[in-house]
């Protein structure tokens, strides 16, 4: 009985103390200074689509608008940073965090207390009409928002512990690294909580949630505070990040990139926001190599997933984790048969998405760098250059791109075949 | 001050209209879909740009008519084969997808056009001025757009009350469901009504571009500001979305020729320290906070009305 226990608590705690491990190690491995700006970015990144998830996934709450919660926190810790620093009081930097998360649930309440008397499309738009007002102030309420230029601090002016600073990136990796384990884990047993339960029910069905006898606005009220508690401890890490302040942090393309991380990960799951934070942020940082339009392929991912992936990333992985079960050749030899039958539909895929990359970029390049002349350096590779004056390219990306798309809805009917092989396989193995 | 009374309700009203013109469509899908439409300022904007491309090649009459008809096709095409798609995920899914739709449109528009604005002018037969006000010359085009605008909300009038197809749109606003039991169908007019409003939003394009700025944030800059009138009117209410437009023209043409601040106002009995909040909020003035000034109406009509001012049915 004690040994079930045991080994049940082992396994639920076992989750968090690989993911320890895991952070702490990765800098080991990736030690460079542009992976380390990147992890530290996907970290901050984590915190803020998890709490966002607690709106969107959790509770059912489109909000247009969260980087409000995420930003003014950013401001509040760059003026407490300057406060402590230029008063010389003992607080140091790894508890500056909680002055951003006091903010964030400060505003929280602030705004919810607005804004969450209505659900639904109503509470969408008035977090989008409360994102405009607060970004549109930051012009005129120079003394806090510094105006143009942001309010700058400095973290190393803070007290010391045990002789660190966080003046190198590495030391700021730690601390961030450590709020991300904190701030995952809390989110992830607020989850837990009957409120956690309520939230997910106020998400179903409002007007039960009030049969039963509780009011859902306050429970929304209540999930939007707590959200910006989270959104403000990421957006204090931010500022300690980069040592800045700026507007752009309650801007809506703040915003907009918090709900396109939660959405692409995928809202239904815990861990949807989390993968879907780390693939934007390496894709924000990787795709602007190739492109000088990748916003656009961005938006387009985006659409692509609302249409053919609802539950995003995270739901994806879920489908074929049904199939993760029994004994371990079958479990193998299933995936494998799977992944062969996506090798096949993904040859036409590539075609089809070349085809339209370059469709793309020769229009961009044709509309707007005529002062370059024809040539165009495909994906920014000098080995690729292309002429957009002649014919050919053109027939070319037109006939990849449309002989890919029939080619692949021909060989999509390859993996639906083999999706359902491996579905009956299960059935017959009785699980 | 006549004079300054008389130009800005001139304005405000002709803002208020154009305003109304792209409220009426998102309030039409609105009512019939339930889908809010993010992307409606943004073919406001594709109206602007088509305008402006086809005025280049072949005049500004064309354009002003040519350009709402494309915009309007291209959205009764994405209605039927994007957010048909999307609309048994529910709402929350085909608000995200005209989400992702209007990010789309935007980056779409500054791969062709640019990031910086293009040179979209007024016709040269309506460049002159039409009357004088006191000094004010009042522009001839500006008189146009008044015009125009009030000719299309009288034929807007005339196509819900007064024809079959109006009337059908009518009876969906209030009861979708029955207008499907009675034969009619339904999706195909969702797939003209998501046309018809994006082409009102297009000819409000096509027409302000020439007065105003034509460059790729412009739906950015108004989407917001739409969005506030349909929740400030109450949202599926066209009346409600007619007054409010008006209202929040008013407001900011009125708050843009005022210089008036606390400071102004209260007289120089106190003055807050220099680089505190309380010296910004003190001294600055009306024109200043014009443009957040719809947001605070925003907010007052949540706390006082929470269903907006002609609003009835609650999302």
């Amino acid at each position: 009985m004690s040994n079930n226990t045991m080994s049940a608590s082992l396994k639920r705690y076992s989750v968090w103390v690989l993911a320890a491990l895991v952070l702490l190690v990765l800098p080991l491995i990736f030690s460079s200074g542009a992976s380390l700006t990147t992890m530290c970015l996907a970290g901050i990144m984590i915190i803020f689509a998890l709490s966002y998830n607690m709106l969107l996934g959790q509770t059912g709450m489109l909000s247009f608008g969260h980087a409000v919660y995420y930003g003014l926190a950013a401001f509040v810790t760059a003026h407490t940073m300057n406060w402590l620093a230029k008063n010389g009081i003992p607080i140091p930097l790894p508890l500056v965090p909680i002055a951003g998360g006091i903010a964030g649930l400060f505003f929280g309440v602030v705004f919810g207390s607005v804004s969450t008397k209505r659900g639904g499309t109503a509470f969408a738009m008035i977090s989008l009409g409360l994102a405009e007002l607060v970004y549109s102030s930051s012009l005129i309420l120079r003394s806090f928002f510094g105006g143009e230029e942001g309010i700058s601090t400095d973290r190393t002016k803070l007290l010391r512990v045990f002789g660190y600073n966080f003046g190198p990136q590495l030391q700021v990796y730690y601390l961030i690294a450590a709020w991300t384990l904190l701030c995952v884990i809390l989110m992830y047993a607020l989850t837990r909580t009957p409120f956690g339960r309520m939230c997910n029910a106020v998400r179903e069905n409002p007007e039960r949630v009030e049969f039963v006898g509780y009011n859902p606005q306050f429970v929304r009220f209540i999930a939007f505070s707590l959200a910006g508690l989270f959104a403000g401890v990421a957006g204090s890490l931010a500022a300690i990040n980069i040592e800045l302040a700026q507007a752009s942090f309650v801007g809506a393309a703040q915003s907009g990139a918090v709900l396109l991380a939660a959405y692409i990960g995928g809202v239904a799951f815990f861990v949807g926001p989390i993968l879907g934070a780390i693939l934007v942020t390496l894709l924000s940082i990787k795709l602007s190599d190739f492109s000088e339009i990748w916003l656009l392929y961005f938006g387009i991912l985006f659409i692509t997933i609302i249409l053919f992936a609802p539950y995003g990333l995270s739901g994806l992985l879920m489908m074929h984790a049904q199939f993760w079960r029994g004994p371990m050749g079958a479990r193998i030899s299933r995936l494998l048969r799977l992944a062969g039958a996506y090798v096949i539909a993904a040859i036409p895929a590539i075609i089809m998405v070349a085809g339209a990359v370059l469709l793309i970029e020769m229009i961009h390049h044709v509309s707007q760098k005529t002062a370059e002349g024809p040539m165009m350096h495909f994906l920014r590779r000098p080995y690729l250059t292309i002429n957009t004056a002649s014919a050919l390219p053109w027939i070319g990306a037109l006939v990849a791109l449309f002989a890919g798309f029939f080619a692949f809805r021909f060989t999509w009917q390859t993996v639906a075949s083999a999706w359902h092989r491996a579905l009956a396989d299960m059935q017959r193995s009785g699980s | 001050m006549a004079e300054l009374i008389i130009i800005s309700t001139l304005n405000g009203v002709l803002y208020g209209m154009l305003l109304f013109l792209m409220a009426s469509g998102l309030t039409l899908i609105f009512s019939m879909m339930g889908v809010l439409n993010f992307a409606h300022a943004s073919f406001y904007m594709l109206g602007a740009f088509l305008g402006f491309q086809i005025s280049q090649w072949a005049g500004f009459i064309p354009a002003i008519i040519l350009a709402p008809i494309i915009a309007g096709g291209l959205g009764a095409l994405i209605e039927r084969y994007g957010l048909r798609t999307v609309h048994k995920h529910g709402h929350v899914a085909e608000l995200l997808f005209t989400f992702g739709l209007a990010f789309i449109i935007e980056e779409t528009i500054q791969m062709i056009w640019g990031k910086l604005a293009v040179d979209y002018r007024v016709p040269s037969f309506l460049d002159f001025s039409a009357f004088t006000v006191y000094a004010t010359n009042y522009p001839a085009y500006k008189a146009f757009m008044l015009l125009f605008s009030i000719a299309i909300f009288i034929g807007l009038i005339f196509l819900l009350t007064r024809t079959r197809a109006g009337l059908i749109i009518q009876a969906s606003l209030t009861h979708p469901h029955m207008v499907g039991m009675l034969g009619h169908n339904v999706p195909r007019v969702f797939m003209m009504v998501f046309g018809l409003g994006t082409a009102l939003a297009a000819i409000a394009g096509a027409v302000a571009g020439a007065a105003f700025v034509t460059q790729s944030n412009m739906a950015a800059l108004l989407g917001p500001i739409l969005f506030v009138v349909v929740v400030v009117g109450g949202l599926g209410s066209l009346w409600g979305a007619f007054v409010a437009s008006l209202l929040i023209g008013l407001l900011q043409t009125f708050a843009i020729a005022s210089d008036w601040s606390l400071s102004k106002f209260l007289g120089g009995s106190f003055t807050p320290e220099r680089g505190t909040i309380l010296y910004d909020v003190w001294t600055v003035t009306i024109a200043q906070i014009g443009p957040i000034l719809p947001y605070l109406l925003l907010v007052l009509v949540l706390v006082f009305r929470p269903t907006g001012l002609f609003g009835t049915r609650d999302t």
